[in-house]
């Protein structure tokens, strides 16, 4: 009975600390503004196939480059394709790599961060310097051999950036969580005698939001740039399929003579890049239990 | 509390810091200054951009295109071309004789031609020198440019030991005797090849074997050469500079004092560079910018035809590839014109066959031409019917935007004339390399550019087995052509004839798509003469003048 | 302290040589050899060049060779650039691009602390959204299209900039600094920022402030140290991720440093290279991971031990 009550009460207090979250996140105007366009580009990117007004691949070698126009509202690439469209399928491969491998990142490194850092001693010693490990080899051959080994598959793709991107969420964790243990209530907490998982969970992990849902929104710009990087080199996607970060770095050679290549996928990854960091503020905002309780 | 103080205190010192230099630095680079053009037209000084650093020069270790530039400033071999007609003109030998049906070859050094240190460049010379360049150990990846000569192959392949068996003997301090298997018409070319170039043995000897890679006798300090310039700084990766030499026998017609190579590996910022006069020469011209170059009068943009072929190779093994049916298919579908048009901004010609035209007299034939209609229906008599029942294929190449622009042209236009599934694939240089070497694909890019001028450079590839043929083609009776007809010829009409022949049955069989001939593209600072476009992308620094008070287009300043 | 330093130091012996060793095997089972080229080698030729780098001999006896040189500090000769050895190479572009890195890091600091630190003063204002927003930007542009821009507007347009080189004509470091160091300037400012306002809400900045200490003197003595924790922790991996990321910004700039080499060796199978660049990188990692390691914990205790003296 008495702990039946316990676990109602904590279900109710979690659910109204998502509630609250809520209806802060909603007073915050840039927060939805910036949501509401994340939700936007990712209705486009889903409905892309039906949406586009060209096929991506069909070329026009004849028409070549050409400024935005009523035919082509944003113009044309060196091979005639409509940059719209290039556009529009670019956004998938990039928000999918954006949040999938952010994800990744997110859900290893808070982990191992969180454990490192609350268990302390020889775990800690083990588990950083394995990221040390880790953030010391090679890249390059890294993924021109994961790329050899599996084949060219796009999700590989994804888990081999989230596999490096992990490792500085895990360091930023770490140095939180460590930062917290000491504090009053993480003690009180222990000496109540809450097993570690629950301090974790109830406790820390609250508390170490802010950085995290910061770095976040850091992650998932520099693994849509990672990716382009990577594509660059040959050793992401495969033309004809494109991505924003592709898009950019193409249109950054040719930014004197055919502008418009470069400034609309600029565009459109500024406009989610700024949402995204807008709508992760208001979260942080929103969710930081101690600014609340004044 | 002095940790506070420190973290305090510390950012504003160093912020303050750095605002007081990045504001030094921001004046002193207002200041502008002359540019490099203009300095270098004054002090005879050209500024070349040279593509990517050297691998090292010592010309029988390195291989490459911007070791070729240091190497032949700072060598000479025993014949040079000349920039404009390519024809061989003297070197280190004043005049070369025939003998024996051409068989042998007697060169008579210039008692002048003297090293860098004082030295004279003697006959044994060359011989230590090609026996370096020869020897097993050594490593020599162009040794093959030695091959004409009478048992070279067999003493790099370490089948006979005594070099004295191989045929190149010092009759004398100026005269150097050459034995060839057979008369070898490009032989006199191949003296301009650093391969066969001489070094000077004494300085070798005090930093190691003969045969040891990897000495510093290539070092500024150290390094004894027989050119007209001799080296003076070379900085990894930042810059080499080359000054002229005194000693050099034709001192009187080298007209720079001096000559920076930059190691321009960036095509965007060495165009950057020469709009900036920081490069009177760059090595080649960003694609998108040409047309715009090509608009202006007194352009700097100057283009010629290369002696190279840009082709897709077919693994004639693998389906649906080795029908020969589906290779012409392909072949006949892609329009050559357009893709040199569009893709390729005019800077290059469409390729019907694997020899460029004009290689020293000799024009390859035109089996075929851009025609869907017969490639369809070749398609539909292999069985593919509108691409109905086909496979799908893939186009291997290595990751470079040109590649991938052309790639993905193609690929289009093999979908949409044959309506077949065209997917591209590409690898990183190595993994390429890999894969073609080994012949596991069923379409690679692959670029030939030719060694010396001449047909044989381009069709002794496809004999069978050969190292660079990686389609799989074999045909005796090619092999018979090649190896033992044409060298056997007694004119340069018959010997065009047989190569004509050979590569009617090369593009008879299509084991390669080609698809165009290169071209040289670079960008000259108007001050620059005697710099002469050629098939080869020859330049010979000793024919280069500065004029100074010449300046850039209008249009780009 | 001098136990923690002297702990992790030890443990960084382990690390590096499992970064090494891994490599090193890494490295050789990637499909193409460094001696592959587009025009085949014969394979005569080919033996001899193999032999000459020791490369005909078995993998572990490879292995073993080059552990008794990297004992002795031989790194071995360079592959691509015959002539050279790593050792050589390292030590020309290292002081190239170890400046070139801690240019942009401090004026990634500068811009990005100062940055964070205004906006968090007065969050979800115009001091909080304008230098966030242009702090952004700096995320927005990867160094491959900042860097041609920078170049396009001040080296061509204005032409107040040199566009080209390190340390040839006065001011040619600028624009480098600048774009390497941009996007660490958003991470930082971002960083800085949530750092700042979790600790601003904490207890003890109350009381300070409740004691009447102007808020610029609560700011820098008692927040920064604590709101900086993240850009410290981050500062490590990042300094380490300039040396190596300096790759686009060198090869844009035409800059000798190590980046290009860095990078250029994986692709070239410069396997001496390849492990040269890694060890010493690895050093590197390990150690400035170790620095600010160091100086979060030193940060750290004083933290708690103010916490409970303010409370008092």
């Amino acid at each position: 009975m008495n702990t039946a009550t316990q676990v109602f009460d904590d279900a109710e207090k979690g659910s109204s600390l998502w509630h609250d979250a809520w209806l802060r996140l909603r007073k915050n105007k840039l927060a939805v503004f910036g949501g509401g366009v994340l939700l936007f580009m990712v209705v486009v990117a889903l409905l892309t196939p039906w949406l586009a007004p060209y096929s991506y691949e069909a070329q026009n070698l004849d028409l070549g480059a050409t400024p935005p126009s009523a035919a082509h509202w944003l113009g044309t690439d060196i091979f005639g394709r409509d940059l719209l469209t290039q556009i529009m399928y670019g956004g998938r491969i990039s928000l999918a790599v954006g949040f999938i491998a952010t994800a990744v990142a997110l859900l290893i490194g808070v982990t191992w961060g969180a454990i490192a850092g609350y268990v302390g001693g020889r775990v800690d010693a083990v588990m950083m310097r394995l990221v040390d490990i880790l953030y010391a080899l090679p890249f390059m051959i890294f993924i021109v051999l994961l790329m050899v080994v599996f084949g060219r598959n796009i999700l590989l793709l994804f888990l081999a950036i989230g596999a490096v991107e992990w490792l500085t969420m895990a360091r930023i964790m770490r140095s939180q969580v460590q930062s917290l243990r000491q504090q009053e209530f993480v003690e009180a907490a222990v000496s109540v005698g809450l097993s570690p998982a629950a301090i974790i969970r109830k406790h820390v992990v609250p508390n170490a939001l802010g950085p995290i849902i910061v770095y976040t929104t850091l992650t998932i710009p520099s693994v849509m740039l990672l990716e382009a990087f990577l594509s660059f080199l040959g050793l992401g996607i495969q033309p004809p399929a494109t991505s924003w970060g592709l898009l950019i770095s193409y249109g950054a050679e040719t930014m004197e003579e055919y502008p418009w290549l470069l400034i609309f996928p600029g565009c459109a990854l500024t406009l989610t890049l700024f949402s995204l960091n807008f709508l992760g503020d208001g979260l942080r905002d929103a969710l930081d239990v101690r600014g609340s309780k004044d | 509390m002095a940790s506070a103080a420190l973290l305090a205190i510390t950012p504003h010192r160093i912020g303050a810091y750095v605002t007081f230099w990045l504001l030094l630095l921001l004046l002193a680079g207002c200041g502008g200054g002359e540019s490099n053009v203009v300095t270098g037209n004054r002090d005879g000084v050209l500024h070349y951009g040279n593509g990517a650093e050297p691998q090292g020069l010592d010309p029988h270790v390195v291989t490459g295109v911007p070791e070729n530039h240091i190497i032949r400033a700072l060598f000479e071999g025993l014949a040079v071309k000349n920039p404009i007609t390519l024809e061989p003109e003297p070197g280190v030998a004043e005049r070369w004789e025939f003998s024996d049906e051409g068989r042998v070859i007697t060169f008579h050094l210039n008692p002048d031609a003297k090293w860098s240190n004082g030295d004279q460049v003697t006959a044994g010379d060359y011989v230590w020198s090609w026996n370096r360049a020869l020897h097993p150990m050594t490593g020599n990846e162009y040794s093959y440019m030695l091959f004409p000569v009478v048992n070279a192959e067999a003493y790099l392949k370490g089948q006979i030991t005594d070099f004295s068996e191989v045929g190149v003997k010092a009759l004398d301090d100026t005269t150097l005797e050459v034995t060839l298997n057979a008369p070898t018409p490009y032989f006199i070319q191949l003296m301009d090849h650093y391969s066969t170039f001489a070094v000077h043995p004494e300085t070798l000897l005090q930093f190691g074997e003969m045969t040891d890679r990897y000495t510093p006798w290539t070092r500024v300090a150290n390094i004894v050469s027989n050119g007209a310039f001799k080296l003076t700084e070379w900085s990894l990766n930042r810059r080499i500079i080359v000054e002229k030499s005194d000693l050099y026998w034709d001192r009187d017609n080298v007209s720079l004092n001096k000559v920076v190579f930059y190691p321009t590996e960036n095509v965007v910022s060495e165009e950057r560079m020469f709009r900036a006069e920081q490069l009177h020469y760059t090595q080649v011209a960003p694609l998108d910018k040409i047309p715009a170059y090509r608009e202006m009068p007194d352009s700097p943009y100057v283009q010629a035809p290369y002696l190279g072929t840009y082709y897709y190779l077919i693994n004639t093994q693998r389906p649906p590839v080795d029908d020969v049916r589906v290779r012409k298919a392909l072949s006949m579908a892609v329009d050559r014109d357009k893709l040199v048009r569009t893709v390729l901004q005019e800077t290059a010609v469409p390729a019907y066959s694997i020899t460029p035209p004009d290689t020293l007299g000799y024009y390859p034939p035109k089996l075929f031409d851009y025609d869907p209609e017969q490639a369809r229906a070749l398609l539909a008599e292999a069985g593919y019917p509108n691409g109905e029942g086909w496979p799908g294929i893939e186009i291997l190449y290595n990751t470079q935007e040109a590649h991938r622009k052309i790639a993905v042209a193609i690929q289009q236009m093999w979908k949409s004339e044959l309506g077949i599934d065209v997917t591209i694939s590409n690898q990183e240089w190595k993994v390429y390399l890999d894969a073609v070497s080994q012949i596991d694909f069923q379409v690679a890019r692959r670029g030939w550019i030719g060694d010396y001028v001449d047909a044989n450079n381009f069709l002794d590839m496809f004999i069978t087995g050969g190292g660079n043929n990686n389609t799989h083609f074999a045909d005796p009776v090619y092999d018979d052509l090649i190896l033992y007809k044409a060298p056997k010829a007694a004119t340069r009409e018959e010997r065009y004839a047989l190569f004509t022949e050979a590569e009617t049955m090369l593009m008879e069989q299509m084991p390669i798509i080609p698809l165009y001939t290169y071209t040289s593209k670079h960008l000259i600072h108007p001050s620059v003469e005697g710099m002469y476009a050629n098939l080869m992308d020859s330049l010979n620094l000793k024919y280069v003048k500065l004029i100074p008070g010449r300046s850039l287009p209008e249009e780009l300043r | 302290m001098l136990r923690f330093i002297l702990m992790r130091v030890l443990q960084a012996l382990p690390v590096i040589f499992v970064v090494i060793t891994a490599t090193f095997f890494l490295v050789r089972s990637a499909p193409g050899g460094p001696f592959d080229q587009e025009k085949v080698v014969i394979p005569e030729v080919k033996k001899a060049l193999e032999a000459q780098y020791r490369l005909d001999l078995p993998l572990h006896e490879q292995y073993f060779a080059y552990l008794g040189d990297l004992a002795q500090g031989d790194l071995g000769p360079s592959f691509k650039y015959p002539g050279r050895s790593v050792n050589e190479i390292l030590f020309s572009g290292l002081p190239v691009t170890a400046e070139l890195g801690l240019y942009a890091l401090m004026i990634a600091l500068i811009i990005g602390v100062t940055a964070g630190v205004v906006a968090s003063l007065r969050p979800n204002t115009a001091q909080d959204y304008v230098p966030m927003s242009l702090a952004m930007i700096g995320i927005c542009m990867p160094s491959f299209l900042l860097g041609p821009l920078l170049v396009l507007v001040f080296g061509i347009w204005l032409d107040w900039l040199p566009i080209t080189g390190w340390g040839d004509i006065p001011g040619d470091k600028i624009l480098p600094a600048l774009t390497l160091g941009s996007a660490y300037a958003a991470y930082i400012a971002r960083l800085s920022r949530a750092g700042m306002l979790e600790i601003l809400s904490q207890d003890y900045i109350r009381t300070a402030r409740a004691k009447g200490l102007p808020e610029w003197r609560v700011v820098t003595q008692h927040a920064l140290r604590g709101g900086l924790i993240p850009v410290i922790a981050f500062l490590g991996p990042a300094f380490a991720g300039l040396l190596a990321g300096s790759f686009v910004v060198e090869t844009i700039f035409q800059i000798p440093g190590l980046g290009r080499f860095y990078v250029q060796a994986a692709f070239n199978r410069d396997y001496t290279m390849i492990l040269g660049t890694t060890v010493f990188l690895s050093s590197l990692i390990v150690f400035f991971n170790l620095v600010s390691d160091i100086i979060a914990a030193w940060l750290n205790p004083r933290l708690r031990h103010q916490l409970s003296g303010g409370g008092s």
